[in-house]
C-alpha cells in the first residue's frame, strides 16, 4: 500500500513537520489556561453565581439590616389617656385600639406592647419578654407614663450619638460574603469542571496527549487567579463605594489573603473531585463539605454564637480562618502578622488536601 | 517514516489484563508492521478497546511486554506520546470551545506538527472552525477528534471505532482522511465492528473474541481460509412443507449450512454447480423457494464461521 504513495501527499506531510512556534500564547500551559477562562466566561449561570448573586445577596441585606435613625416601636393603648401620656415619647407610635383589637394587633406582632388600665389607677403592660422589642417598649411606655404622672429623674444625663462605618451589620457581612465566594467559587469551578471532563472521558483523552499533566492542574489554579482579581474586586468595591465598608488594612495585604484562600479552596476543591465519577456524586460532596462552613463559620452571624465546646472545631474550619482573617484585615486593620494563627489554618488545608488529592487523583 | 518502514510498528507478547472476574485480554500475542493499516476486528466485549488502551500506554497490563514504534511505556512515555495520535472511542471534547480553540490547544501539546488551521482545512471543517463544539454534529465532531489526533503529525494513529454510530456519508468521509493518513506511508491500528470499513480500510485484519486473536491475515486471506468464497440465502417452506435439511447438506460443493430467522445459508464453493443442485433439490423437496440470494463471503462470514455468533451481538 505505502509503495505507491502519492507524492503530492507526502512532500506535504513534510513540509508540515514545522517546528512549534516560539509564540507564548501556544504554550501548553498558556492554552490549557486561555481555554479554562473562556469555558468559565462562557457559562452565564457560573457568572451569575460567581459574580452578580454576593453582590445581589449583599445589596438584600445591606438594605434590609441598614441602620434607621432611632427604631420606632409600634404599641397599643387601650384608653384615649394612656394613649396621650405615651405619645409625649418619641420613640413610640403609639395607636388606640379597643381591647380586642388590641389584643389581634399584639398576637400577630403589630404591636410590640399592650398597655391597658389596671385596677386602682395601675397600668398593666402586655408584651412578651423574650421579644427585644418588647422588653424595649417596656421600658419606654413605662418612663413615658411615670414621667407624664410627675416623675422627676435624680440624675441629669444627654446622649452623644456615634453611628461609625465599620462596626455596622453590613460591615460585617461584606467580608462573610467575601470568603464564602472565594470558597463557594473555588470549589465549584475546580470540582464541577473536573468531574465533567473525566466523566465525558476528556481527562482520558488529554493524558492521551503528551500534555505535560502538572499543567492541566496548574492552569486550573491561574485561571483562578485570573478570576479572583474579578471576583474580590466586584463585591469589595461594591461595598466600599455603596456602603462605605471601610478598608482599613493594606490592600496587599488583603491580596495576599484573597490568593492564599482561593489557593486553600482550590486544593479542597480538587480533593473532591479527585475521585468522583459522576457530578450528582461531586455536587453531594461538595455541598457536605460546605455546608458546615456556610453555617458555623461566621458568613451571616458571629460564630461566637455556638458552644464554647464547638469552637475548637470551628476555628479549624478553612471558611472560620479566611473570614476571621479578611474581617481583621478589612475592619480592623490587622496586618498578616497579626493573623498568623488563621494563616496557619488556611496554609494547613492547602497542604494537606493538595497532598491528599495529588495521591489519590484518577485521570480516568 | 522511511526509516521505520521495515520495522514493526507495534509488537506485543502474552498480553493480559483481568477486570475484577473478567479476563479481557487473554494472553494476546500481535505484531504491527509499520506503514498501513491494521484492523482489529471483533464484536463488544471481545477485548479490542482494553488492547488498543494498553497499547496506548493508558491502562497498565496485568502481564505481557508491549512495545510500539521500538520503544516501551516504561521508559519513553514522553517520547512515544508526542508520535502518537489517539482517537478514544466516545470523548466528549468541551463542548463550549470553538473547533479552532480545541484543535490550537491540543496543538500546543505537540513539539512538531500542523498549524491548528491547516489540521482543521484537512478534515473539512473550515466553515465551522468557529462554531462551537457542542453545535456540532455527530460526523463533524467525529472529523474534530480525528483533527486533534492528527495535529501532532504522528507516526502511529491509533483509531477506537472511528465510524460507530455515524450516517453512511459521515462514515466514507471519516474514510477518507483515514486513506489519505495511510497514502503518507504511517501506521494506523483501527479497531471496528463494522465488516465493510476493515474489508476497505484494513491491510491486515485480526479477528478478536474473548480477549484472544482468533484469525490473523489480510481480509482476503481470512476469507478464502473458510474454505469457501460464496454465500448462498434462501427462505423455502412453511410449517406444512419443512425443509430436509440433512438432505441440503449432502448436495455437492456445500461446505456449511446453517439456518438464521427463518433463513437458510449455505457456504459453497462455486455458485454455477451448487445452485442449480440446490434448486434441484428444493424441487425434489417440493418445497416452495421464496426467495434466493448470493453474495461473496465477508470478514462477518469469518467471524460467524470461526465462532457461530455474529460481531455486532453481545
Amino acid at each position: 500500500m505505502s509503495d505507491n504513495t502519492i507524492p503530492a501527499v507526502r512532500a506535504r506531510a513534510g513540509e508540515k513537520k514545522s517546528p512549534r512556534e516560539n509564540s507564548l500564547a501556544d504554550h501548553p500551559l498558556v492554552q490549557l489556561t486561555l481555554v479554562r477562562f473562556l469555558e468559565f466566561m462562557r457559562e452565564p449561570e457560573a457568572l451569575f453565581w460567581v459574580f452578580a448573586f454576593p453582590v445581589l445577596l449583599a445589596a438584600g441585606l445591606g438594605i434590609a439590616f441598614r441602620n434607621r435613625p432611632a427604631d420606632v416601636l409600634k404599641i397599643a393603648a387601650a384608653t384615649p389617656e394612656l394613649a396621650q401620656s405615651l405619645r409625649q415619647e418619641k420613640l413610640l407610635d403609639v395607636q388606640q385600639l379597643d381591647s380586642e383589637a388590641a389584643q389581634e394587633a399584639l398576637r400577630t406582632g403589630k404591636v410590640a406592647l399592650l398597655a391597658a388600665p389596671g385596677s386602682n389607677g395601675a397600668v398593666e403592660y402586655r408584651y412578651d419578654d423574650t421579644n427585644p422589642e418588647g422588653r424595649a417598649a417596656r421600658l419606654l411606655a413605662d418612663r413615658a407614663i411615670q414621667k407624664a404622672a410627675g416623675r422627676v429623674d435624680p440624675v441629669a444625663t444627654t446622649d452623644q450619638l456615634m453611628r461609625e462605618a465599620g462596626s455596622r451589620y453590613i460591615d460585617f457581612l461584606i467580608p462573610g460574603l467575601l470568603g464564602m465566594n472565594l470558597m463557594g467559587s473555588a470549589i465549584w469551578s475546580m470540582g464541577f469542571a473536573i468531574v465533567d471532563a473525566r466523566r465525558k472521558k476528556l481527562l482520558k483523552r488529554l493524558v492521551a496527549s503528551p500534555m505535560p499533566r502538572p499543567y492541566y492542574l496548574l492552569s486550573f489554579l491561574l485561571s483562578r487567579i485570573l478570576m479572583l482579581v474579578v471576583e474580590v474586586g466586584v463585591l469589595v468595591g461594591f461595598g466600599a463605594v455603596l456602603f462605605h465598608v471601610p478598608l482599613r488594612g493594606s490592600l496587599l495585604d488583603l491580596g495576599i489573603l484573597c490568593l492564599l484562600s482561593s489557593l486553600s479552596f482550590s486544593a479542597l476543591g480538587l480533593l473532591l473531585a479527585s475521585r468522583a465519577r459522576t457530578i450528582e456524586a461531586a455536587s453531594g460532596l461538595m455541598n457536605v463539605v460546605m455546608m458546615p462552613m456556610w453555617i458555623a463559620s461566621g458568613v451571616f452571624f458571629s460564630s461566637q454564637k455556638f458552644p464554647d465546646m464547638m469552637q475548637p472545631f470551628i476555628k479549624a474550619l478553612p471558611l472560620t480562618a479566611v473570614i476571621d482573617a479578611l474581617r481583621a484585615n478589612m475592619l480592623q486593620g490587622s496586618n498578616l502578622a497579626q493573623m498568623a494563627p488563621q494563616v496557619g489554618v488556611i496554609a494547613f488545608w492547602l497542604v494537606i488536601c493538595f497532598a491528599l488529592a495529588l495521591k489519590l487523583f484518577r485521570w480516568r | 517514516m522511511p526509516e521505520i518502514v521495515s520495522k514493526s510498528a507495534l509488537r506485543v507478547r502474552q498480553l493480559r489484563k483481568v477486570y475484577k472476574d473478567v479476563v479481557a485480554v487473554d494472553g494476546l500475542d500481535l505484531e504491527v508492521q509499520a506503514g498501513g493499516c491494521f484492523g482489529l476486528l471483533g464484536p463488544n466485549g471481545a477485548g479490542k478497546t482494553t488492547t488498543v488502551e494498553i497499547c496506548e500506554g493508558l491502562t497498565p497490563p496485568d502481564s505481557g511486554e508491549v512495545e510500539v514504534l521500538g520503544r516501551h511505556w516504561s521508559s519513553d512515555a514522553a517520547q512515544l506520546r508526542q508520535r502518537l495520535g489517539i482517537q478514544l472511542q466516545d470523548t466528549q471534547l468541551s463542548e463550549k470551545l470553538t473547533v479552532h480553540e480545541t484543535v490550537r490547544l491540543f496543538r500546543s501539546f505537540f513539539r512538531q506538527g500542523a498549524q491548528a488551521s491547516e489540521v482543521i482545512a484537512r478534515v473539512q471543517l473550515e466553515e465551522k472552525q468557529n462554531s462551537r463544539v457542542g453545535d456540532l454534529s455527530g460526523g463533524q465532531k467525529q472529523r474534530l477528534a480525528l483533527a486533534c489526533a492528527l495535529v501532532g503529525d504522528p507516526d502511529f494513529l491509533f483509531l477506537d471505532e472511528p465510524t460507530t454510530g455515524l450516517d453512511p456519508q459521515a462514515r466514507r468521509q471519516i474514510w477518507e482522511l483515514i486513506e489519505e493518513f495511510k497514502e503518507s506511508g504511517r501506521t494506523i491500528l483501527l479497531t471496528t465492528h463494522y465488516m465493510d470499513e476493515a474489508e476497505r480500510l484494513c491491510d491486515r485484519v485480526a479477528i478478536m473474541d474473548h480477549g484472544k486473536v482468533i484469525a490473523l491475515g489480510t481480509p482476503r486471506e481470512l476469507i478464502a481460509s473458510t474454505c469457501a468464497d460464496q454465500m448462498v440465502e434462501f427462505t423455502a417452506g412453511n410449517p406444512s412443507h419443512a425443509l430436509d435439511l440433512p438432505a441440503l447438506r449432502r448436495i455437492a460443493g456445500v461446505r456449511e449450512l446453517r439456518t438464521e430467522n427463518g433463513a437458510v445459508l449455505l457456504q459453497v464453493a462455486e455458485l454455477h454447480t451448487s445452485v442449480p443442485a440446490l434448486l434441484a433439490e428444493l424441487t425434489r423437496q417440493n418445497v416452495p423457494l421464496t426467495e434466493l440470494r448470493t453474495h461473496s463471503a465477508t470478514l462477518e462470514d469469518v467471524f460467524v464461521t470461526l465462532t457461530g455468533r455474529h460481531l455486532r451481538d453481545e
